[in-house]
């Protein structure tokens, strides 16, 4: 019980460190200037509605809750959500 | 400790990190949704409200208050108990402050049914990176739950959620977007549905088989993947794609493909999508009928840990209804979703199907409809 408390801690610091360090190594790339290959200028169909993501948020959240109750998969959806409703 | 020391040090860190130049914080709307879902004898509907606004230029505070109106008679409660209305509603709030390239984000989520309990805390980080082509975020949460039981008030079991994220928006070109995200989710505590019952082979039975309640582990963790891509079309319109890989410790396995178009016409917006999911491995302690009594440590017959396939057909359509603005409101949309989904089941039997010897009733599977009407206003 104790060995498995300890595995589970040690575990647990070991994925905030990692976040840690991913989050250095972001701020890290944020230094870097680079010439994008899309300049800012060329980006106006990207910017039109049409190219959204995620256009209505109410709407994907309440679809990926829909899905996820109904399948054994879940996550990496984008949109996060919470409770169960599954009862 | 340790855990809120790992959290501390997310927050910490992303404080100290600084760089130059902005990023774009969310656009203040409200939006509310009336949602109906239909389908395999269950009735779920309810209204959504979401609100989001903009304050001290910095910052983004958004809203939801969201209700579920349950009427039950699935196949599993026709089978093993009785049908049933119930009520969930949740709440969450949520902040994001924009610094430079950074976007920092926290929210809570608090959900509350009669017999289910959960609270889950969730930060979030980004980054836009080499000229905004890409952004870059990480996320985590971490949810405590408690399950109770009707009719048994000293039933009360925790459960526990912690969840790992990390995105890449990526631009690749002036007309493909793509999306990356991956996500670990790792759960502990009573895992499995207080109500749902196994069968077993019972040949002191009429009917052949009897139930039990079912036991699954303590601990499941989960990894999904999905990859998404955007492509611009030269007559103003979308094409769009998505595929989505996942396994956990439980052996599930499951893919899930998307695909859709987006077009606009004059002040409309149409969407048609469909999407197929495929789980050719399901829980390695399920089965549609067991041995016998208590004959494994561990056992489901919960459908959707089951071998099966869904298929989801979309159609979408939205009118602005503010076009210009109107007094204090920039612009305005009507929306309609319509969902069509298929569930098709390859080792989940339909007992409502009596008279046959265990084992060989047919399989079981069920339509839905899922109707969103929601009105959308930028202010």
């Amino acid at each position: 019980m104790r060995t498995t408390l300890r595995s589970r801690s040690l575990r647990v610091l070991g994925r905030g460190l990692l976040a840690a360090a991913a989050l250095g190594a972001l701020g890290a790339l944020g230094a870097c200037h680079m010439e994008p290959w899309v300049k800012p200028y060329e980006r106006d169909h990207l910017a039109d509605p049409v190219m959204s993501f995620d256009r209505d948020p109410v709407s994907s959240v309440y679809t990926d809750h829909v899905h996820e109750v109904r399948e054994g998969s879940r996550g990496a959806t984008g949109s996060a959500g919470g409770g169960c409703g599954c009862n | 400790m340790i855990q809120r020391i790992g959290i501390l040090l997310l927050i910490v860190v992303a404080a100290l990190v600084r760089s130059a130049v902005g990023g774009v914080l969310p656009e203040d709307r409200v939006d509310v949704l009336l949602h109906s879902f239909d389908g395999g004898g269950i009735t779920i509907q309810g209204p959504s409200l979401l609100v989001r606004k903009q304050f001290a230029q910095k910052f983004s505070v958004s809203a939801n208050y969201y209700i579920d109106k349950v009427q039950s008679a699935s196949i599993d409660v026709i089978t093993t108990a009785s049908p049933y209305t119930e009520e969930r509603k949740q709440w969450s709030v949520g902040l994001d402050y924009l610094h430079d390239r950074w976007m920092l984000n926290v929210g809570v989520i608090d959900s509350e049914e009669p017999d289910y309990s959960s609270k889950t805390f969730s930060f979030g980080v980004s980054q836009d990176l080499f000229g905004d082509l890409t952004t870059v975020s990480l996320g985590y949460s971490l949810g405590n739950n408690e399950v109770r039981r009707r009719g048994d008030p000293t039933f009360r079991e925790p459960m526990q959620t912690q969840s790992y994220r990390l995105g890449i928006s990526q631009i690749l070109t002036k007309n493909l977007l793509m999306g990356f995200s991956f996500e670990t989710i790792s759960d502990e505590g009573f895992l499995n549905n207080p109500y749902r019952q196994i069968r077993y082979v019972d040949p002191s039975s009429p009917q052949g088989y009897s139930y039990e309640r079912e036991v699954y582990p303590r601990t499941r963790t989960s990894d999904a993947a999905s990859l998404r891509l955007r492509y611009y079309l030269p007559w103003r319109a979308a094409i769009y794609g998505e595929y989505r890989a996942y396994s956990d410790t439980w052996q599930i396995k499951a893919s899930t493909y998307e695909i859709g178009y987006t077009h606009p016409h004059k002040g409309w917006l149409f969407d048609g999508m469909l999407r197929l999911y495929d789980q050719p491995h399901g829980a390695s302690f399920y089965s549609d009928l067991f041995p016998y009594a208590n004959s494994q440590n561990f056992m489901a017959r919960h459908k959707e840990l089951s071998i099966f396939t869904s298929t989801d057909v979309r159609l979408q359509a939205s009118y602005d209804i503010i076009k210009g603005g109107w007094k204090f409101l920039d612009k305005g949309t009507l929306n309609i979703v319509y969902d069509h989904m298929l569930f098709d089941y390859q080792n989940f039997r339909d007992l409502r199907v009596t008279g046959m010897t265990p084992g060989t009733e047919p399989l079981y599977n069920f339509d839905a409809d899922v109707l969103q009407v929601f009105v959308s206003f930028w202010f």
